[in-house]
């Protein structure tokens, strides 16, 4: 039997359960404002950047550039060290921190800042999926 | 946005716990207490003068409480390792207001002992707990981190010329015999690089020390603090700004928006410049802060810190000068920093400490002569909020 997983979970609030829900069904979902035309992230319940509380959701493309980035060679629990935390900007503009999923374990030379990433997901218990990056070839 | 209170209020005490370090004999709030009994002591002032009780991470509440004081003005600003730092700001603004006489600043840490201490993460349904833990961040260094990598790639900053800021502030500590790495020796700037990674631009000299301490302040009007028992260190001009949480909200990764307005604000406030200013104590939590720090600031323009901190001199008896070390021309962090003298969470009211200490010309062997402006900045969390304060001793 598998080992429940030991990572620490979201639990989604009434603004954020969209951008949770489409996770799960390996949707990458920002909220875009209806009123100054600009997405944000994380979701909140008014636009950060001109605050009108009329929003909508739409699919990103998941395509994204690696902003920047640490290597953590300490054991965090759901993580086996060392793995790449990063600050991912997303085609849409918005940056979201998240993983590199590696195929080795990472380096800073396997690594360059603004290389191009893309969207992939990591469904890490049967309600709760994340949205990591993978390293474009 | 000029503030006009320059010069109306002075701290008047200023001391930490009586020992700082592995205190697993005292609790959060006895370290709270301690520390303002202490600096009590050093103002010549009682329990009793209290009227404005400022604190952080015990509540107001709490600490009124546990202290046995009915103060009539209360401020319990949580932002991180600033607070300190804000609350000498507001604490000058309540003693202008007449809201408060004597303001009494504490804080209390069981940083590494861990007595009655609350993780600092949060729900799991906070921001934080949704889009930061997650993915795996687990402890400041691998949130501190995250700017570096920009910074290096924006300005050519160096791994190398980071490491010259752990060097530089341990020659402090080996100068100050309360310093927890006293007896650790010099480092150079490759034996930075040697410490086991532990979150990769980090080191483990890149990063702070856990300890439990506390520390508190004592301000009260320039008029009332004249007849105290100690010279009054004189606030020239304060600043605070809060720009996010979590450092991925940050706009631009390689700059502290609340550092530039904070700094702004005091400077402003001070009728000073940079170069007006003889000492800084910049918030080390990690060896990459206090360059951020210095940019922002203005010390040095925007992504110069690098070059400037690694450019070194020899002394006559053939040791290394560091441009912030002992002999340097930019003294920084001169208790040994949270990177050798002690961090124990909000590291900033030890800062604050060392500001006092030397502008009152109480620092002993690592006495910077001829001071007479000093200037304390310090980050909440991750460069989301800012505190300064700009200090004089006449």
């Amino acid at each position: 039997m598998q080992e429940p997983y030991a990572g620490a979970l979201p639990r989604p609030t009434p603004e954020t359960l969209p951008f949770w829900e489409g996770a799960r069904q390996h949707r990458l979902l920002l909220p875009w404002c209806r009123d100054c035309g600009r997405p944000h992230f994380y979701p909140r319940s008014l636009c950060p950047h001109c605050h009108s509380e009329v929003l909508d959701w739409r699919q990103a493309s998941g395509r994204a550039k690696l902003h920047s980035y640490a290597i953590n060679h300490k054991q965090a629990k759901g993580f086996t060290a060392p793995y790449v935390i990063a600050i991912v900007e997303l085609e849409e503009g918005v940056r979201m921190l998240s993983n590199l999923v590696m195929s080795a374990p990472p380096t800073p030379e396997a690594l360059f800042i603004d290389m191009p990433v893309e969207v992939v997901f990591d469904d890490v218990t049967d309600s709760v999926t994340l949205p990591k990056f993978r390293p474009l070839a | 946005m000029t503030g006009k209170l320059g010069r109306t209020a002075a701290i008047v005490g200023a001391a930490e716990t009586n020992r700082i370090g592995k205190l697993p004999e005292m609790s959060r709030l006895a370290l709270h207490a301690q520390a303002a009994r202490n600096a009590l002591a050093d103002a010549g002032l009682a329990m009793g003068d209290v009227d404005g009780l400022f604190c952080t991470p015990a509540g107001p509440n709490e600490l009124s409480e546990y202290l046995g004081i009915v103060p009539r003005y209360v401020d319990g600003t949580g932002v991180g390792g600033c607070s300190y730092m804000i609350f000498v700001r507001h604490a000058v603004a309540a003693i202008a207001a007449g809201y408060c006489d004597v303001a009494l600043i504490v804080h209390g840490e069981s940083g590494r002992s861990w007595i009655d201490m609350e993780s600092a993460a949060g729900p799991p349904s906070g921001p934080n707990g949704q889009f930061e833990a997650p993915f795996g961040t687990s402890g400041a260094a691998t949130t501190y981190s995250l700017p570096v990598m920009r910074h290096f790639h924006q300005y050519g900053t160096t791994k190398r010329q980071m490491s010259h800021v752990p060097a530089a502030t341990r020659e402090w500590a080996v100068l100050n015999p309360r310093a927890l790495m006293h007896s650790a020796g010099r480092i150079t700037p490759e034996d930075v690089e040697a410490s086991p990674v532990i979150c990769y631009p980090f080191n483990r000299l890149d990063c702070c020390l856990v300890a439990d301490g506390g520390g508190a302040l004592v301000v009260t009007s320039m008029e009332r603090a004249r007849d105290l028992r100690k010279k009054p260190v004189p606030i020239l001009g304060t600043g605070e700004a809060t720009a996010h949480r979590m450092v991925a909200m940050m706009r631009d990764l390689t700059t502290s928006e609340s550092t530039v307005l904070s700094g702004q604000q005091a400077f402003a406030e001070a009728g000073l410049v940079p170069a007006d200013i003889d000492h800084l104590m910049l918030y080390d939590a990690f060896s990459f802060t206090p360059m951020m720090f210095l940019e922002d600031l203005g010390f040095v323009p925007k992504g110069e810190s690098g070059p400037f901190l690694a450019e070194t001199r020899m002394a006559d008896n053939g040791s290394l000068i560091y441009k912030t070390g002992p002999g340097g021309e930019l003294p920084m962090n001169t208790n040994g920093g949270g990177l050798s003298y002690c961090h124990s969470g909000r590291y900033g009211m030890f800062a604050m400490i060392e500001a006092v200490q030397q502008l009152r010309g109480e620092a002993g062997k690592r006495q910077v002569a001829n001071l007479r402006t000093s200037l304390v900045h310090g980050p909440g969390r991750q460069f989301a909020a800012a505190g300064t304060v700009i200090l004089s001793n006449d």
